[in-house]
């Protein structure tokens, strides 16, 4: 579905992407894992069009989108959530999601009517109540609680019907029970949508019960990829990444 | 919030609109009318103005470009050129959209404060133009002579009664239109580029395009404020084209408040009001005026008429249930 062949990118001669490439299944659900700094988000970046990568190409379903402006690349398919959570916190959430499904229909630039078009709304009810904002529906994004906000922005790239979504630390900031419930949804979506999912993460915990495949990186290169299993037994894996984890656990 | 319908606006219009035309009945001193008058020239400027500002989150300081622009425009043509009003009025709505889309791909790409300083750079452009081609604009003296008003379709300008009316028409008309817009599919998206605009672009939304658009209705419409004001006053003036005519728009729409949709209609009325009671009894108004916005912006920050609409929603959230209570107002 996804495929990065030889993507290099650098920022100011410091080299954040060293020729990574990567293949992600049609319907595969996978982790990105890593340190910090090893270039996940910036993966994440180049795939998107947020950055155009040095060389190398991105190819979504045969095709070379590199090189594509970000709105250019969201129309073929590939929809995202941030970090932290990128929403518009002056609209309601329900408004946020119509204009997420008006952009994806290419309705938001439509003078004639008005806000909302009423064949834009089931679908928009529908991605809320996939993601459970249903009741929050008219509550200001701005005001919604933190994990709120990241199922927002999750609920933002769901109303495109992308094919890959990319989710960047789906549950960054959260207390330990809020994410095994965000990462339940998460599981849930991949499942109902039948999406290429690919997502980063810093809970061990949550990357081995979850994820089918796991892509290690390490200083803008690919340290190793395979099965949960493959990855845990993975020397170097356990070296530069888990290993103190493990030592630490076994004390 | 409610999404307002078209049928709801139009009806509110329509009072609005009867309610003016009946005001020279109940209360015929001219010095009433004159004010409307200058009112609806002024309210839709400041309002276009908003649309970039409050909407669109560009603020630009070079918006009196496109009141003097449609000034000069409506009134050289029906000066020089003997063209009759609609087609004046409709050439001026086409000038000052292309003069829009010009300035707009060359500023709307620009950050806050370069879009800010940009749009006032060829704001004074145009001012320079203005005094310097003395044969076509007059230059510092404004266009002399008189704007002829011919009649049409049985309305005569140079009658006051009928000059109000039209004014009234235009005013309402121009509100309604710029309401519709807002709250139009292209408005929310307005709303979403100056929210987060780069969320906006990783929804496939080209933020650029959406910008550019805004800036040509604004445009638009802040020439409509133009030429009202020069068949007010029979003429054009270079200080159309000054930046404080900038600088007051920006003040009306503090003033006012920029959430709302009629903030900058409300601040209109306000800084005109000021002006014409203070200028009686001192010549230091900007000092008055000074204190004024000192007062908005430390103390009713979201304006007059933002300041209302809290209160009242607060009221209105104390008799429902508490769930409802906790929500603040939204933006426009």
């Amino acid at each position: 579905m996804l495929t990065v062949e030889n993507l290099r990118k650098s920022f100011g001669g410091v080299s954040a992407m060293n020729g990574i490439s990567l293949d992600f299944a049609e319907g595969s659900l996978t982790a990105v894992i890593g340190p910090n700094g090893a270039g996940k988000t910036t993966l994440f970046n180049l795939v998107t069009g947020a950055f155009r990568p040095d060389s190398g190409r991105v190819v979504l379903a045969g095709r070379d989108i590199a090189g594509l402006s970000a709105p250019q690349i969201v129309r073929k398919g590939i929809g995202r959530a941030f970090q932290i959570a990128s929403i518009f916190p002056s609209l309601t959430v329900r408004d946020s999601i119509l204009g997420a499904v008006n952009a994806h229909r290419g309705w938001h630039a439509r003078l004639a009517r008005r806000f909302p078009l009423k064949e834009a709304q089931a679908h928009a009810d529908e991605v809320m109540d996939l993601v459970g904002l249903g009741s929050q529906a008219h509550v200001l994004s701005g005001n919604l609680p933190h994990g709120d906000q990241k199922l927002l922005d999750i609920a933002l790239a769901l109303a495109l019907e992308p094919r890959v979504l990319l989710l960047d630390e789906p549950t960054a900031g959260m207390g330990s029970e809020e994410r095994w419930q965000m990462i339940e949804t998460v599981h849930k979506l991949w499942q109902r949508k039948q999406l290429t999912l690919i997502f980063i993460e810093h809970d061990m915990d949550i990357v081995f019960k979850y994820a089918q495949t796991i892509r290690v990186l390490s200083y803008g290169t690919v340290l190793a990829e395979g099965s949960p299993d493959e990855v845990r037994r993975h020397p170097k894996v356990i070296e530069a990444y888990l290993g103190t984890r493990f030592e630490a656990d076994q004390k | 919030m409610k999404q307002s319908s078209i049928a709801r606006d139009a009806l509110l219009a329509g009072v609005a609109l009867l309610v003016l035309v009946l005001l020279p009945t109940l209360f015929p001193a001219k010095s009433l009318s004159d004010f409307v008058i200058r009112l609806s020239a002024f309210a839709i400027f400041a309002t276009s103005l908003n649309l970039l500002i409050g909407y669109g989150g560009m603020v630009s300081f070079g918006h009196g470009l496109f009141y003097g622009l449609g000034a000069y425009s409506f009134a050289l043509l029906m000066q020089k050129m003997g063209t009759s009003v609609p087609v004046a009025f409709a050439l001026t709505i086409l000038i000052n959209g292309a003069v829009a889309v010009v300035i707009g791909a060359i500023c709307i790409r620009l950050k806050e404060i370069y879009f800010s300083f940009l749009t006032l750079a060829f704001q004074m452009l145009l001012h320079s133009c203005i005094i310097a081609w003395t044969s076509v604009t007059g230059g510092d003296q404004g266009l002399t002579g008189g704007i002829p008003r011919p009649a049409f379709l049985g309305i005569r300008l140079d009658d006051p009664h009928h000059l109000y009316i039209f004014c009234c028409v235009v005013l309402v008309g121009s509100l309604l239109v710029m309401r519709h817009l807002m709250q139009s599919s292209f408005g929310y998206t307005l709303r979403m580029t100056r929210d987060n605009p780069r969320r906006a672009g990783f929804l496939g939304i080209q933020v650029w395009r959406i910008r550019l658009l805004a800036f040509v209705v604004a445009g638009i419409f802040g020439g409509v404020g133009g030429m009202l004001m020069s068949l007010f006053v029979s003429s054009a003036y270079p200080d159309f084209a000054y930046w404080t005519v900038s600088g007051e728009a920006v003040f009306m729409i503090l003033l006012g408040g920029m959430n709302v949709f009629l903030g900058p209609l409300a601040g209109a009325g306000i800084l005109l009001l000021l002006n014409d009671m203070v200028t009686r009894f001192t010549e230091h108004y900007s000092l008055v005026l000074g204190v004024v916005i000192l007062f908005f912006a430390l103390g009713l920050r979201k304006g007059l008429l933002g300041f209302v609409v809290d209160v009242w929603a607060r009221r209105a959230a104390r008799k429902q249930p508490a769930a409802v209570a906790a929500q603040p107002v939204q933006r426009a």
